[in-house]
């Protein structure tokens, strides 16, 4: 039942996707400033919100685990990371493909982009650590307590565009600029591109916990067969 | 009044339970013996008991607090595997920093006498990286009594004492039980432990074997309990 | 109570430290060495393109030379297991953090003390123009450093690769420290004032050291205690 509806939600984004796509490419005309690259922002914006969901979900799941204890919230964090460190590289990249063409240079240290960078590399630690760490219960409330500090990253990338002067473009989503400065069909295609993301990731990351969970099944009884032998 | 309490105390590592549902409870002035094979948990439960590890479900109760309650803190004397002092430092440093942490009126007074009863005044200034396998035992000893604790946690204390130590600690445990503190030993080399306990606590691969006094049969044959409670 | 117990760990860390001088003596050949390095990564001639670099070579010598204090902080306690001798004494694994934060804060400044002066001299720069202030950004840099570090010292003490994993996880998360303590100490090391755009720097250096104390003395119980 389970998997069945897993197996839906990724269609459902899958098609969803596709039909984005369609939209994407064939229906919505070119930008008037920057032609027909502009239509990255459909997957870098979204990538981006997929990422800082992902971490974020991720900081909560891994408070939750410092509370409770329960190993689910741990397995939730690490596939949440997981899913999140793959859409801040596909930010990454398509940030720079656009920059490339935009601006001539396939990266420049301004504050956004430095900070992406560092969010990238923060989580990819996170990954490093739990690597490091045989014992289940000691990796999982280690990885939470990093995880918690990682956050603090994850905000200062979202807030760089406000605090520092940065040669990336500012807000343009009309909740951040209270009233728009981009064409609302092209918001709109931003969301549900997000919305197509979010489903396949959210299908990424259940499968992830799945792995993660079996993983610390097989983990414990290797531990029982050591300890009665 | 119930010195040390484990209730239904489980510890998990992943998916493995260490300990399973282990529960007792040890009166003021009893010695209990803690014993099981290798792998069966006796350290896990005893840094259960010291507050070191918190436990995944169930309680650890000591002098009616919780065991990380700066009360039971106060009351615990702990001698683990190491020696638990520093190399660099000298007796006397080392002993008058716990003696500080454990907020004894004098300190240096404190680590001054007690480097007596253990026998190492005369070397009290030497860095501990200097002294020898006994002296360093004996100054693990005088740093887990220095504050007259209510409940001594010792974990295998005899393994690789020389005989003298061993009446040493033989000794201060005996002194602290008839002042009504509570020692709860984990043990292999049951001859030692046995003289002195008065209940025993057996764990069988994580869960409760058995627990009640010490019984008699022990003295004379040490693999008793196993026989009567393990599962073999 | 608390203060008490911090102080004399605090204390106790200093002592072992000066008695064996193991971190301190190899971060201060470390700190010479970079400063050594440095000299061959730009124009020693140019005094205007030291000027500009100063605050990221001092800053960089700090971070890299102190890595080495950072990584002892915690592994001082591993022989004899003497962590859970102090973890079963009243010690709060808090005041226990804090206090092993000081004595590296401590040994922070003692390295910037003895690196700041030897680029000085090494590289014929007048870096005493607004000492104050360049004390205040010195401190806070040192302290953000120390908690941070102390905190994952703790964290990656049992780790395989702990000397690499401690650098890998921190340096990263000292980055907003560091560009802060970097402009601000090239603006003071150059002599100029702090002006209107500069201060979010300073805001962002004692926003910084706040946000990371707090969280540190938050979550160390959970590093600490199984």
């Amino acid at each position: 039942m389970r998997e069945k509806i897993l197996y839906a939600l990724g269609l459902a984004g899958a098609l969803l996707l596709l039909r984005n796509l369609y939209v994407i490419l064939l229906q919505l005309p070119d930008e008037s400033a920057q032609g027909a690259i502009y239509r990255i922002i459909f997957f870098h914006v979204p990538s981006w919100f997929t990422c800082f969901t992902g971490f974020f979900v991720a900081g909560v799941s891994s408070i939750l685990y410092l509370v409770k204890k329960k190993p689910v919230y741990d397995t939730f964090a690490v596939a949440t990371v997981e899913v999140g460190l793959v859409f801040t590289i596909i930010g990454l990249i398509t940030g720079m493909i656009w920059a490339r063409i935009i601006w001539g240079i396939w990266w420049t240290w301004d504050a956004r982009l430095t900070w992406a960078f560092i969010t990238c590399l923060i989580y990819a630690g996170y990954l490093m650590l739990r690597g490091a760490i045989d014992e289940a219960t000691a990796r999982a409330r280690y990885a939470a307590v990093l995880c918690i500090f990682a956050f603090t990253s994850v905000v200062i990338t979202f807030k760089a565009i406000e605090w520092w002067r940065t040669q990336h473009p500012g807000p343009v989503l009309s909740i951040r600029t209270r009233g728009g400065n981009m064409d609302p069909a092209m918001e709109s295609m931003l969301y549900l591109n997000w919305l197509a993301l979010m489903l396949i990731s959210a299908v990424l990351t259940a499968v992830r916990m799945n792995q993660e969970g079996v993983l610390r099944q097989v983990e414990g009884l290797r531990r029982q067969v050591h300890a009665s032998s | 009044m119930i010195a040390l309490e484990a209730d239904r105390v489980w510890k998990y590592f992943g998916d493995y339970p260490a300990i399973r549902g282990v529960s007792f409870a040890a009166p003021p002035g009893a010695c209990v013996a803690l014993l099981g094979r290798n792998g069966a948990g006796k350290t896990t439960l005893l840094r259960m008991l010291a507050g070191l590890s918190t436990a995944s479900q169930g309680n650890v109760r000591m002098l009616g607090q919780s065991v990380r309650s700066s009360e039971a803190r106060l009351a615990i004397g702990l001698l683990g595997h190491g020696i638990g002092v520093y190399d660099e430092l000298s007796a006397l440093e080392n002993l008058r920093h716990f003696a500080t942490l454990y907020g004894l009126d004098r300190p240096a007074d404190a680590a001054e006498s007690w480097l007596e009863r253990v026998n190492l005044a005369n070397v009290k200034d030497s860095p501990v990286r200097e002294f020898s396998r006994g002296m360093r035992q004996r100054l693990a000893v005088a740093r887990a009594f220095l504050h007259s604790p209510r409940v001594l946690l010792l974990d295998e204390p005899f393994t690789s004492l020389d005989d003298r130590n061993i009446a040493l600690l033989q000794s201060l445990t005996a002194d602290a039980l008839r002042g009504g503190a509570t020692v709860i030993m984990s043990t292999h080399q049951l001859r030692e432990a046995m003289e002195l306990a008065t209940h025993a606590v057996l764990l069988v691969r994580g869960k409760l074997g058995y627990f009640g006094p010490r019984p008699l049969e022990m003295l004379e044959d040490s693999g008793w309990l196993y026989r009567q409670y393990g599962e073999a | 109570m608390f203060f008490r117990h911090s102080l004399a760990v605090a204390m106790k860390d200093l002592r072992s430290e000066f008695r064996t001088k193991e971190s301190l003596n190899a971060a201060f050949a470390f700190a010479a060495m970079i400063l050594v390095l440095f000299s061959f990564v730009v124009d020693v001639g140019d005094s205007e393109i030291l000027y500009s670099m100063s605050g990221g070579v001092l800053w960089m010598t700090f971070l890299f030379s102190g890595a080495l204090i950072l990584n002892r902080s915690f592994a001082r306690e591993q022989p004899n297991d003497c962590l859970d001798a102090l973890l079963a004494s009243p010690l709060s694994g808090s005041a226990l953090w804090l206090g092993k934060a000081l004595a590296n804060f401590v040994m922070l400044l003692a390295v910037e003390l003895f690196a700041l002066p030897l680029f000085g001299a090494l590289y014929n720069l007048t870096w005493t123009r607004s000492l104050g202030w360049l004390a205040v950004v010195l401190v806070l840099g040192a302290w953000g450093i120390a908690v941070v570090g102390t905190m994952f010292s703790a964290l990656t003490v049992n780790l395989r690769l702990r000397e690499l994993m401690l650098p890998t996880l921190i340096y990263p998360m000292l980055i907003p420290l560091l560009m802060g303590a970097i402009r601000l100490t090239t603006i003071l090391i150059s002599g100029q004032p702090i002006t209107g755009d500069d201060w979010i720097w300073f805001r962002l250096l004692v926003g910084f050291d706040i946000i990371f104390t707090s969280l540190a003395l938050l979550l160390v119980e959970v590093v600490l205690l199984g």
